[in-house]
């Protein structure tokens, strides 16, 4: 990198084939909202079927033309919508939106590096990223409509166009998208575990790294590791649709059809799938968690509470979340036995997550708490995980599984924690690091209206949802109030459709935020939240190589808020120690 | 409803649009204000807030309990009450949980607001507090694993050898349920003997036969729609025709067939002609003037029938596709044949009592029944897609696996008829759902449960009529 040498640079090479973290990681947020906002209006969509399962909707012939005739949402269409959603969400905006922004932005500025090892091949990642949302996103224009099979695209049912319309075209593109999501993942991962381990400042050991760093580099490992297994797992499903081989096949008679296939085990796909989806959980998580760690203990003006303990969970989770796959197949047939393990294992998990919000709640203990929006965003956050993570509880339990799997528990369960927990850690690192990108501030008042709003109606959506899981509600059902089982908690459905739709509306609060700020706010300061962190030493404007002259040198671990040493409440990573001070 | 939902939705997008003009209002007139300096009136009510969402969380929470009850479906299984039991252990702890770090996080935010004069308290770790959050939540999941763990093995050991045994088997977007008969042994079945009349492909040398005569008749069918094919019946003539009379046209014969070369050509006609045929092509090349007045004859022959069925109405116009296509299809019943044939002569050889134990088995759709009091050992089993027999009631669920049969059992201890006066309901019945996401009509793939006493449930089971017969039972009426 050409350091601090200021150099012309034309319009394609600034904006659009960048190779500077700094504008890569804009391009991630900007490519990621556009993506959320998609999957956030797709839900919109089908919750208005859920909740009025017998009223006609214009807005559905509107945006659906064929597949809404006279305003009803057709079946085939309905599943497409709910597949399509969460491919997005968990994919598109929580893993390359989340990890994406984030690791890059904050990776070279935290740890003192001018840039990431690789330009270059940032610059690919984020291309295939956006390559690969392109494709996703036109897969819901192919004439038999988008992949449908839920996000998990278990065979046959994926493999099989026979079996539904969204298995043809559809199916095809989304296999191709994630290939390519995949690339683009492995190359950021990689490229963020090369540059946490070589590129460090002098004097910044990796016991002085601060939380997010080390969440992001537990983050790309599991990437790196898991993501592998799931290409293996598409590429055989795309052999087995296109060049007649059966790996998850056999034994098929479909619509009357008896298909030339025997030996296939469709239970090979879930143990491939879910060797990554699980870990994948984790990945959408851990940069929240690490993202809110810092804000936290920025806000709170205090030090992270346990931070040993907190790394230390870190790599804990990140662990265990390769040994626990199982748990998603307890009633695939899998032997008793294996199930066992997988619940021993996967409870395991819940201690250190439990140690997470207990330093957490520790940290805020006898602070001196600031509520900036990020700080909202960031205790909204503590409070999902812990409700979300507790009914993990009962999913990871085998014998209660049996009876709330597949249902809206489990639905309730994961928008608990990757809907609202994870999506809380992404606004909040938006929130409080704007100003780093932008150069700007955000509104503080819009933020807290859109915090409140997104708090009441997240639990209000995602809440009930156990009721009418515990009541026996199978989840991507078109329609649940044929059942005289149900008729409990139709009420529920209602209610959530209308928080839902409140919900999504509150976030015109925080697009307007967004956008228009980035060209009218306030300009920013350079340490506008009084915080530790080297990224608070660059300057307001972005420069290539990120600090005027040398690289900043590390005295101190990124805690020392409020240190009864020094005067002020916070004291930069850069300064020194004072005589008989002991560096933590 | 969707006049109130508009009427929402426009009073919500009008606050937020006069907010927003307000707010741009307020903050043109404090350009002053830095954005990260928050006023003490704002602090204060992001505190209260907290408070307040609190009271609104905890206070919704308990109106729901008490609203919607513990929610499961009225349980009727033996293990179904181990289950709940267990189920409620964990909902206390979990309720325990989450009331107890709600109320610390929202309590202390409220509390620790932002005071200039105060510096918060340096803190940074306490080993003694951490051991104590790591080891009590430890124990707790100890008992839940232990807990949780004794209950699977209860529910997923053997069945006993007077279990009930019933299959199961699930495709789009059906349940058909099949009882052993009086011989208490299923039919062997094979997927390759499905048909519309055998949906579940119970093995019988009846069923084989047929099978491999209905193939056979569209393999035919096929074939001669090959052979009646426009495009080559119109090469092979200009290629006879070349022959017979080469001054001509030369070696026109080259200049057709170019859509399907020469390869494809002798393929598609090797079923129905003579082997000499064959022999002719490959003498396409040689010298046309040392034909044999006996290969001229053949050729005229040919040249006729080729006439004639470009004459008739049989002929058929396909693509390239669908040519290779048909060409696949009659390749695939071939081997679907074969099988059979090795799937005949393997039951043949054995002797095995399976092969007639299909014949007294009972298939019946819409409805099944089971007898209260005893146990039921179910087989699950596929035919297109993976789905999954889900009985809330009975706190049940097994996916069904095309290729893996999956098995599941429980005892049913509450009638129907018992749990209608217990309900209070005439019109209760038990359900079996799907519950894997299996296609357009994935959430109409139900099935009626009925429990009755065993002398009920032998008398029905007396009344259905066994395989190739298929009863129907009355199922719940959906739309």
């Amino acid at each position: 990198m050409g350091g601090n040498k200021h150099h012309t640079e034309s319009f394609i090479s600034k904006y659009i084939f960048s190779q500077d973290h700094k504008m890569i990681s804009k391009q991630f947020l900007m490519t990621a909202v556009f993506m959320g906002v998609l999957a956030v209006f797709l839900s919109v969509l089908f919750r208005l079927q859920l909740g009025w399962p017998d009223e006609e909707f214009a807005i559905i012939e509107t945006f659906l033309g064929k597949w809404g005739e006279n305003g009803k949402l057709d079946t085939n269409a309905y599943l497409s919508l709910v597949t399509i959603h969460g491919t997005i969400m968990v994919f598109f905006v929580l893993t390359g939106g989340l990890s994406g922004t984030f690791s890059n932005l904050l990776i070279p500025l935290q740890i003192g590096a001018r840039d990431m090892a690789s330009g270059f091949l940032n610059m690919l990642s984020y291309w295939f990223f956006l390559v690969s949302s392109i494709i996703m996103v036109f897969s819901l224009f192919v004439e038999n409509g988008a992949a449908a099979g839920g996000w998990t695209i278990y065979p046959p049912l994926s493999a099989l166009p026979q079996a539904m319309p969204g298995s043809g075209m559809g199916m095809t593109l989304w296999l191709i998208s994630m290939t390519l999501f995949v690339v683009s993942s492995l190359l950021g991962g990689l490229n963020y575990i090369v540059t946490i381990i070589n590129l460090r400042t002098k004097g910044m050991k990796m016991s002085r790294l601060p939380l997010t760093i080390w969440a992001f580099f537990v983050t790309a490992i599991l990437g790196v590791l898991s993501f592998p297994v799931l290409v293996s797992a598409v590429v055989l499903l795309m052999m087995d649709r296109l060049m007649g081989t059966a790996f998850y096949l056999s034994d098929i008679c479909v619509k009357g059809e008896v298909l030339d296939v025997t030996g296939g085990s469709p239970i090979l796909f879930q143990h491939l799938f879910w060797f990554l989806g699980h870990p994948e959980v984790y990945i959408v998580l851990l940069p929240a968690l690490g993202i809110s760690s810092e804000v936290i203990a920025t806000n709170s003006r205090k030090p992270i509470f346990g931070y040993k303990a907190m790394v230390g969970s870190l790599v804990a989770i990140g662990f265990l979340s390769f040994i626990v796959w199982g748990h998603h197949m307890f009633v695939t047939g899998m032997n008793p036995f294996i199930g066992s393990v997988f619940v021993f294992t996967t409870l395991l998990i819940a201690i250190p997550s439990a140690v997470k919000a207990f330093n957490y709640v520790t940290t805020l203990w006898k602070g001196n708490i600031r509520f900036t929006p990020a700080m909202l965003f960031s205790i909204g956050l503590v409070s999902t995980f812990v409700t979300g993570g507790l009914t993990g509880i009962i999913l990871a339990d085998s014998a209660l599984d049996i009876s709330v799997h597949d249902t809206y528990f489990v639905v309730g369960h994961f928008h608990i924690v990757m809907g609202l927990s994870a999506i809380f850690g992404m606004m909040a690192g938006v929130y409080h690091w704007y100003p780093k990108m932008f150069g700007t501030m955000m509104n503080t008042r819009l933020g807290y209206a859109h915090f409140w709003l997104t708090l009441v109606c997240g639990y209000g959506v995602f809440f009930p949802m156990h009721f009418v899981g515990l009541a026996g509600a199978p989840r991507r059902y078109y329609d649940h109030s044929k059942f005289a089982l149900l008729e409990g908690v139709t009420d529920l459905q209602l209610i959530i459709s209308v928080f839902a739709i409140i919900g999504s509306l509150a976030q015109i609060l925080f697009l307007f935020n967004f956008f228009y700020n980035i060209f009218r706010g306030q300009k920013a300061t350079e340490n506008p939240w009084k915080a530790n962190t080297l990224e608070w030493t660059t300057p307001v404007e972005h420069i290539h190589g990120n600090w005027k002259g040398a690289l900043p040198e590390v005295h101190r671990w990124a805690y020392d808020y409020s240190n009864p040493d020094h005067e002020e409440d916070f004291v930069l990573q850069t300064t020194p120690l004072k005589k008989g001070e002991h560096a933590h | 409803m969707i006049k109130l939902l508009i009427l929402l939705v426009i009073v919500v997008g009008v606050i937020a649009v006069a907010q927003l003009a307000k707010v741009y209002r307020l903050s043109a007139t404090l350009r002053d204000k830095r954005e990260e300096d928050i006023s003490e009136a704002d602090t204060k009510l992001q505190g209260s807030l907290f408070i307040v969402f609190m009271l609104l969380l905890f206070g919704t929470t308990i109106w729901q309990i008490v609203r919607y009850g513990y929610c499961m479906p009225p349980v009727a299984s033996e293990h179904g009450v181990d289950y709940d039991t267990l189920m409620k252990f964990n909902l206390y702890l979990i309720l325990f949980v989450f009331f107890l770090v709600n109320a610390l996080l929202f309590i202390f935010a409220n509390k620790y607001r932002y005071d200039k004069n105060r510096k918060a308290y340096f803190f940074p770790h306490d080993n003694r507090l951490e051991l104590i959050w790591t080891v009590i939540p430890a124990i707790v999941l100890a008992v839940i694993i232990i807990y949780g763990l004794r209950t699977w093995i209860d529910i997923t050991g053997e069945a006993s050898e007077d279990a009930i045994k019933v299959e199961l088997f699930s495709r789009q977007f059906d349940w058909t349920a099949r009882y052993a008969g009086d011989d208490g042994e299923f039919g062997v079945t094979n997927f390759n003997t499905i048909t519309n009349s055998n949906p579940l492909g119970i093995v019988t040398a009846e069923g084989i036969k047929e099978v491999i005569a209905i193939n056979d008749a569209d393999i035919a069918k096929l074939n001669e729609a090959l052979a009646f094919e426009r495009g080559h019946l119109l090469d092979e003539e200009a290629s006879i025709i070349a022959l017979l009379h080469p001054e001509d046209h030369g070696h026109g014969h080259d200049s057709h067939g170019d859509d399907h070369g020469d390869d494809h050509d002798h393929d598609s006609h090797r079923d129905d002609h003579s082997d000499d045929h064959g022999e002719h092509h490959e003498d396409n090349h040689s010298d046309h003037h040392e034909m044999t007045a006996e290969h001229k004859a053949h050729l005229e022959h040919r040249l006729h029938e080729v006439k004639e069925m470009l004459a008739s109405n049989k002929v058929t116009i396909l693509t390239e596709g669908s040519y290779a296509a048909k060409e696949d299809q009659i390749y695939k019943l071939q081997r679907r044949n074969q099988r059979l044939i090795e799937l005949e002569s393997f039951n043949f050889s054995e002797d095995l009592n399976a092969w007639d134990a299909g014949k007294d088995d009972k298939l019946i759709k819409g409805e099944f029944h089971l007898p209260v009091g005893q146990e039921v050992e179910f087989v699950f089993r596929s035919s297109d897609v993976i789905h999954s027999a889900y009985m809330p009631h009975f706190r049940a669920q097994m996916n069904t696996v095309p290729g893996l049969p999956t098995t599941f059992k429980f005892t049913p201890t509450v009638t129907t008829d018992e749990m209608r006066v217990q309900q209070g309901d005439p019109e209760f019945d038990y359900i079996l759902l799907c519950n894997k996401v299996c296609g357009a009509q994935h959430y109409l793939m139900c099935m009626k449960i009925v429990v009755e006493t065993p002398e009920q449930y032998e008398n029905w089971l007396s009344e259905l009529k066994t395989f190739p017969n298929i009863n129907t039972g009355n199922n719940f009426v959906i739309n």
